[in-house]
């Protein structure tokens, strides 16, 4: 019971989350609806045993990417109206046919299997625990070149960042 | 006793995915667009760590640590667009953006 009430809680808030993210019309609202949504995650990952985890995404997400996030909010402001007229002409139907196929997959495999997904891959029985011994057991000797790779990945995209924000026209003296 | 199996956690990163491609559609409103990327890159962590849980290894959870560190340096070079955008036509809106028309 207490393991339904576990998944069902934060799955709500997450669905939540996820709504407030899409149709909130303030730009710090859908922000504050995306930290509901990785916030939640979180706690799902820790009844998952993917306890490490769980603490990177509250710090890095939670943290670091929406405090990025709400940066530029403030940089940008937040009092224009967002554009309502359409450019693209028929988008709405376009989108209402891919939501058509995509919600007729998901019923298609719910119905035919009555939300047993067909997994073709047993369920182990014994439970494992993502700590953080475990994770850099792999991380620093299977997964090491990847692990190499990210690291350029983030200087390429710090350095990036920096070419694009740098304002390169002479500023008016004050 | 109804058991809290893995088709639930796969039920809820499929929603949850749907409603980041729904926002991604129609929003227009770049920022927005990029948390609704969040949203989406989310509901395939949750996936990975459900099948660590299936599988018992423990290559899920470290694929979710190169997914976070590729969606950090994704948002961070977003961002940074998105602001050179905003000093240029002061505002974020998508369909305003003529400048890479070939």
């Amino acid at each position: 019971m207490l393991d339904i009430v576990l998944f069902a809680v934060p799955a709500g808030l997450v669905i939540l989350g996820a709504l407030i993210v899409i149709f909130a019309k303030n730009p710090v609202h859908n922000a504050m609806g995306l930290v509901l949504t990785l916030a939640s995650l979180a706690i799902i990952y820790i009844t998952l045993n993917a306890t490490f985890v769980a603490m990177v995404q509250m710090l890095v997400y939670a943290g670091a990417v929406m405090t990025l996030f709400l940066f530029v909010i403030m940089m940008i402001g937040v009092d224009k109206p967002e554009q309502t007229r359409e450019e693209i002409k028929g988008q709405t139907f376009l989108v209402s046919g891919a939501l058509l196929i995509l919600g007729g997959i998901v019923s298609y495999v719910v119905i035919k299997s009555g939300l047993k997904w067909d997994l073709w891959f047993p369920a182990v029985d014994y439970t494992l625990e993502g700590t953080p011994d475990l994770i850099a057991g792999s991380l620093f000797t299977e997964w090491i070149l990847p692990f190499e790779i990210i690291s350029i990945l983030l200087i390429v995209a710090t350095a990036a960042a920096i070419a694009l924000a740098y304002d390169t026209k002479p500023r008016k003296k004050l | 006793m109804i058991e809290v199996s893995t088709d639930w956690y796969l039920t809820l990163a499929a929603i949850l995915f749907s409603i980041g491609f729904i926002g991604m559609m129609i929003r227009k409103n770049a920022l927005i667009m990029f948390m609704c990327i969040e949203l989406m890159l989310n509901s395939v962590n949750l996936t990975f760590i459900t099948a660590s849980r299936h599988f018992g290894t423990i290559e899920g959870q470290i694929s979710v640590f190169f997914v976070l560190v590729v969606a950090a340096a994704e948002v961070v070079v977003g961002l940074a667009i998105i602001v050179s955008i905003f000093k240029k036509q002061s505002s974020a809106s998508v369909d305003w953006l003529r400048a890479s028309r070939g």
